[in-house]
């Protein structure tokens, strides 16, 4: 097998493969460099130097207009996409585990039906429930509160079919019965031995409802007029769309842009490994 | 064997009629923490839309008479499929996810089969390039992309400049495609994940028996690897699709700085200035039928490759 043609073809072979992984990679990763070359430079000159290089670095300078525009409002749109992506996944990944371990632990009457219309929530757009939700909303008197968007994005679905697949692998029927046999709660029992058993689960349910909240751009938008309720995303649109006014925001912009993407990116970077463990268990269906 | 039955009998008597485990109580405590807020923000509002679509508004009298909403039949749905707008949003996203989809997806297989072999060198680098755009949302994509498209401030501009090109990137022809240039950004990388996560799946042992019989790499990646994660490829699909079918973020940015793209660009757009005009009914009617086509898409992707694999 190791005749030199065989040889010098895989090295061929190796040399356009890793050639065309490379071209792919600067792909991947041209807006994110342009948005640092951008971030570092000073308004005046995104417009004159080149995009992609280096020029006189003003990255602090630019963080302190961007966190005392509009008396600090970037710090306050950042503390609440905290509230709405990490609380609100938090609340969300708690609800789903406990669904989910019942669904799958747990015998009961209607437990396939119930199941199954969380599988059908799993199909429904969420940008087809916001419209509606403004109206049932504004009926109520939170729309254009926190609530507003927080009480929806609590809801995943997804959550809960992951929960109960993670649930039948991660927790044995055996130790559940062991447990009720010693007199222990199933409260008890799911906070003190199952949830132990699922923890890596539950990360990757909380790293889930988070990017899906974190992305839910239409809900807020359609939520909240109030600037000071706003997420990040929904303000840097804002902010964006007021450049062709008032030009200087655009470097507000770029700079935002890149505070808010770097921490995401390191944690997501960081937890890896449990993106793929749900990402397997999500193609198994 | 023998002692194993009696035991199992005694403590089937042992429990409740209906089935062992808690009792229903503690079934209740465990589910309602999701499913209050599931019924309330998700059945409630499906339920209100189908409701509303369903509704027209009427006025007393002459053009000075007080309104009020009744029942309307099928009367939103006639206008939503009378709207030529509504068409043109549709056949716009139909065009994009045509194209869009299937480029995205191929280039997500030959990625995820590429980091399977050991032709490939660093690659936990090429993979987590690829999945870092995952992390970062819609509009903060686009925003950087449009920078990129920018005439004024695009480096990539620039260089297509220097060689004598001179791309007009939201020109009325473009801009879909820049457009579906920041989705395939988006998301290439987590599709691949998926994909890859299922290759790594299938036990290496399958790979040596072809191996033995003469299979190159490309055979098997082709005819033993892709048929064996159909079934992920399948899933990518359908959420791809129905992505496609919620495009809003994206082309709203890109709206920012283009003039080439109208505020009812994407059905869903269509549906947020038609809900902005206070035309409540009529939206309801559009997200309606958006979701009942989002549906009809999906089951009937899925119902055509089970069927086709002999599932």
């Amino acid at each position: 097998m190791s005749n030199p043609s065989t040889i010098r073809e895989s090295r061929g072979s190796r040399a356009a493969v890793m050639a065309l992984m490379f071209l792919l990679a600067i792909y991947f990763l041209l807006p994110v460099y342009f948005l640092i070359v951008a971030a570092t430079k000073p308004q005046g000159e995104l417009a004159t130097t080149n995009g992609l290089a280096f020029s006189h670095f003003n990255l602090f300078e630019n963080l302190r207009i961007l966190f005392t525009r509009s008396d600090g409002i970037f710090g306050r749109w950042a503390l609440n996409t905290v509230i709405y992506a990490v609380l609100g996944a938090a609340v969300g990944t708690l609800i789903s585990a406990l669904c989910g371990y019942a669904l799958a632990k747990f015998r009961f009457r209607g437990r396939e039906f119930l199941f199954s219309v969380v599988l059908g929530g799993v199909l429904v757009p969420t940008t087809a429930l916001a419209l509606p939700l403004f109206l049932l909303f504004s009926a109520t008197g939170i729309v254009n509160t926190y609530l507003a968007v927080f009480l929806p994005s609590i809801v995943s679905p997804f959550g809960v079919y992951l929960a109960r697949i993670f649930a039948n692998a991660a927790v044995p029927q055996e130790l559940i019965e062991s447990a009720r046999l010693d007199g222990a709660g199933e409260f008890r029992t799911f906070f003190s031995v199952s949830s132990r058993l699922m923890t890596p689960a539950l990360v990757t349910i909380f790293l889930f409802q988070f990017v899906a909240i974190w992305n839910n751009f239409f809900l807020p938008m359609v939520m909240l007029q109030k600037e000071s309720l706003f997420p990040i995303t929904l303000g840097l649109y804002e902010w964006n769309g007021q450049t062709a006014r008032a030009p200087l925001l655009q470097e507000s912009v770029i700079t935002g842009s890149l505070v808010s993407i770097v921490p995401v990116i390191i944690v997501f970077i960081l937890l890896q490994r449990f993106w793929r463990t749900g990402l397997a268990a999500g193609s198994l269906k | 064997m023998t002692d194993i039955a009696p035991r199992a009998v005694t403590s089937g008597g042992r429990r409740r009629p209906g089935g062992g485990g808690p009792r229903a109580g503690t079934v209740i405590a465990f589910l309602t923490p999701f499913f209050l807020p599931f019924v309330l923000f998700y059945l409630v509002p499906v339920g209100y839309a189908l409701w509303q679509s369903f509704r027209v508004v009427r006025r007393t009298g002459g053009q000075y008479g007080t309104s009020y909403t009744t029942f309307g039949g099928f009367d939103q749905y006639t206008q939503v499929f009378q709207n030529s707008e509504f068409w043109n949003s549709i056949g716009r996203i139909g065009l994009f996810g045509i194209v869009q989809v299937p480029v995205m997806l191929f280039v997500a297989l030959v990625m995820a089969l590429l980091l399977d072999t050991p032709l490939l060198k660093l690659k936990a680098f090429f993979r987590i390039t690829a999945f870092m755009p995952y992390a970062v949302p819609g509009v903060i994509a686009a925003i950087m992309w449009s920078y990129l498209y920018s005439p004024q401030l695009s480096p990539v501009v620039d260089l297509f400049q220097r060689i004598g090109l001179h791309p007009d990137f939201l020109g009325p022809g473009a801009v879909l495609w820049s457009a579906a240039n920041v989705s395939t950004w988006l998301w290439t990388g987590y599709n691949m994940l998926i994909m890859y996560s299922a290759l790594q799946s299938i036990p290496q042992e399958l790979y040596e028996a072809a191996k033995i019989d003469g299979a190159t790499n490309w055979t098997i990646a082709w005819r033993i690897k892709v048929p064996i994660i159909a079934p992920s490829i399948v899933l990518t699909t359908v959420f791809s699709i129905i992505g496609t079918l919620q495009l809003y973020a994206e082309p709203a940015v890109l709206r920012q700085i283009s003039s080439n793209i109208s505020s009812t660009f994407t059905p869903n757009m269509l549906a947020y200035a038609v809900a902005s005009g206070n035309n409540y009914q009529q939206a309801a009617a559009i997200s309606v039928v958006i979701a009942v086509i989002t549906f009809v898409l999906s089951f009937g992707f899925m119902r055509l490759t089970s069927k086709k694999a002999g599932l």
